[in-house]
């Protein structure tokens, strides 16, 4: 089980969170002129690397307050904790 | 290859059963292919064999970066089913079950194939509605299914409690009786001998670590075993194929996590059919060397670990005692995971790419065994004839922008 460092709460354990995926795919600016296929890419395409992972997860069972979590795919690590709105650490994402 | 007979038997006993062949060669990659399956898995070992039966495509091979087996093949709970509720998916997991019952026969060995009857269990008014409206579908569809009472299901399987004081008591099940499980590791070793005595080259440890391309057409792979250049490629790499379809620049809708089973101790036949419950959330069956076969959800988080979280067992043996209370003295052996391709309508895709030549078999989830057949067949077609066969054509990639979707959450009987 991971134990997520929630940033307003602290380091609590997984079970208190719920999962929500890739993060930084922002809402499109002006959703009536995204064609088929770019509407596409926002709601079902997404990375999925085999390393290093930006994700969002929610804690659900606490303070319920989104946030994201920079985690290695295989190692489980998780690197970085920050709130919505902050760019990844190392800047661009 | 050396064929399993009565006689064949008999005449190896004699020798001390010194005289078997290994059942493949030990390929080493040639310099070009006419085609190359990327993965060996049941998937892709059973493309390959379908390409050599029923196309006449044979100077092609199957790269498998580690052995064969050793993945989402020899790690899965061996389940076999076709009662899937909308007609595209119906058609093609039948027409697998179908290849399934003439297997054993078709690639001369003992896969144990055992049709025992799946049961899916209802807990609630929603399973309910659900699981009817299945079987009628399934039913419509020539599939054979049957819902069953409470009682009917304490029948069928006699050790399950059926009790209206269970938190979540069982109000009846789908039943295919022509469903089951076969032997899993065998359906990979029996796939990859016949595809090899039909001149496939099966090559292992040998990782794929780019995809070459040309004026938008695929000309081969680089490997950890060298360039191996091709007219055609097919990726059949489960969990992995997010990472190869990035070396083509492809950006699927797959999402990749852990997927846990585990076997008890083994004990005298108890279990006598397949029982799975998507609403307490456990599925198992007993193997032919007595072990209970457990499974259940797949860790919520993106991993290719190949381990899942330890409070997801936890959760799925309480469901398992919930339904057997008998088993709760059992102990449990091993726990081990793999990493599934998880697709947002839990179809897989089977198709074309925007690469002209090369072609993917991926997104089959928590649920790829039971079709591996069906899967190897109808894309061994689309590879030789660059055109999908007519039971893939609807699970293609362009499904997601047309949005023609394939919905089997409910089917699927593994919450994701």
């Amino acid at each position: 089980m991971l134990r997520i460092a929630c940033p307003w709460c602290g380091e609590r354990e997984e079970m208190e969170f719920s999962y929500g995926g890739q993060a930084h795919i922002a809402y499109p600016k002006d959703p009536h002129a995204l064609s088929d296929e770019e509407w596409a890419q926002f709601v079902f395409m997404r990375d999925n690397p085999k390393g290093l992972f930006l994700e969002r997860w929610a804690h659900s069972q606490g303070c319920r307050r989104w946030f994201n979590v920079a985690r290695h795919t295989v190692t489980h690590e998780i690197s970085a904790v920050y709130k919505p709105g902050e760019l990844p650490p190392g800047g661009a994402k | 290859m050396q064929r399993f007979s009565l006689l064949s038997l008999l005449q190896n006993s004699l020798s001390g059963h010194t005289g078997w062949k290994p059942f493949w060669r030990d390929a080493a990659p040639k310099q070009k292919y006419d085609a190359i399956i990327i993965g060996g898995g049941g998937h892709g070992l059973a493309t390959a064999y379908y390409l050599a039966k029923n196309h006449g495509m044979t100077n092609i091979a199957v790269l498998e970066k580690g052995w064969i087996g050793g993945g989402n093949t020899g790690r899965n709970t061996t389940i076999i089913r076709s009662n899937y509720l909308w007609n595209e998916s119906g058609a093609l997991y039948e027409h697998s079950l179908k290849l399934w019952e003439g297997l054993n026969e078709d690639l001369n060995i003992n896969l144990m194939f055992s049709q025992r009857g799946v049961i899916n269990l209802a807990h609630n008014l929603a399973d309910v509605r659900e699981g009817v409206r299945r079987v009628e579908a399934n039913r419509l569809n020539g599939i054979d299914g049957e819902w069953l009472t409470p009682e009917q299901v304490k029948e069928f399987c006699p050790i399950i409690d059926i009790s209206k004081t269970a938190r979540y008591p069982v109000m009846g099940a789908t039943l295919q009786r022509r469903g089951g499980t076969a032997r899993h590791d065998t359906v990979a070793w029996g796939y990859a001998r016949a595809a090899d005595s039909l001149g496939v080259d099966i090559i292992q440890n040998c990782e794929v670590t780019g995809i070459l391309r040309e004026d938008g057409r695929v000309t081969g792979v680089r490997t950890t075993r060298g360039t191996i250049m091709a007219d055609k490629v097919g990726m059949v790499a489960a969990g992995h194929t997010s990472v190869l379809a990035a070396m083509a620049d492809i950006r699927l809708p797959l999402q990749s996590h852990p997927l846990q089973a585990l076997v008890s101790e083994p004990v005298k036949p108890i279990h006598p059919c397949v029982i799975m419950s998507n609403a307490v959330h456990v599925y198992v069956s007993q193997s032919d060397k007595g072990e209970l076969v457990i499974g259940a959800g797949i860790d919520s988080f993106n991993s290719y670990s190949q381990r899942g979280s330890f409070h997801i067992i936890e959760h799925q043996m309480a469901a398992l005692i919930e339904l057997f209370p008998i088993f709760s003295r059992m102990r449990m052996l091993r726990t081990w995971g793999g990493i599934v391709d998880v697709c947002p309508d839990a179809s897989p895709i089977v198709s074309k790419t925007p690469v002209k030549n090369l072609f993917i078999n991926c997104g089959w989830g928590t649920g790829g065994f039971k079709a591996t057949p069906g899967s190897g067949w109808v894309f061994a077609h689309t590879i030789a004839t660059g055109e999908p066969h007519p039971l893939n054509a609807a699970f293609s990639l362009g499904r997601f922008t047309s949005g023609a979707l394939i919905d089997e959450h409910g089917a699927a009987a593994v919450a994701h």
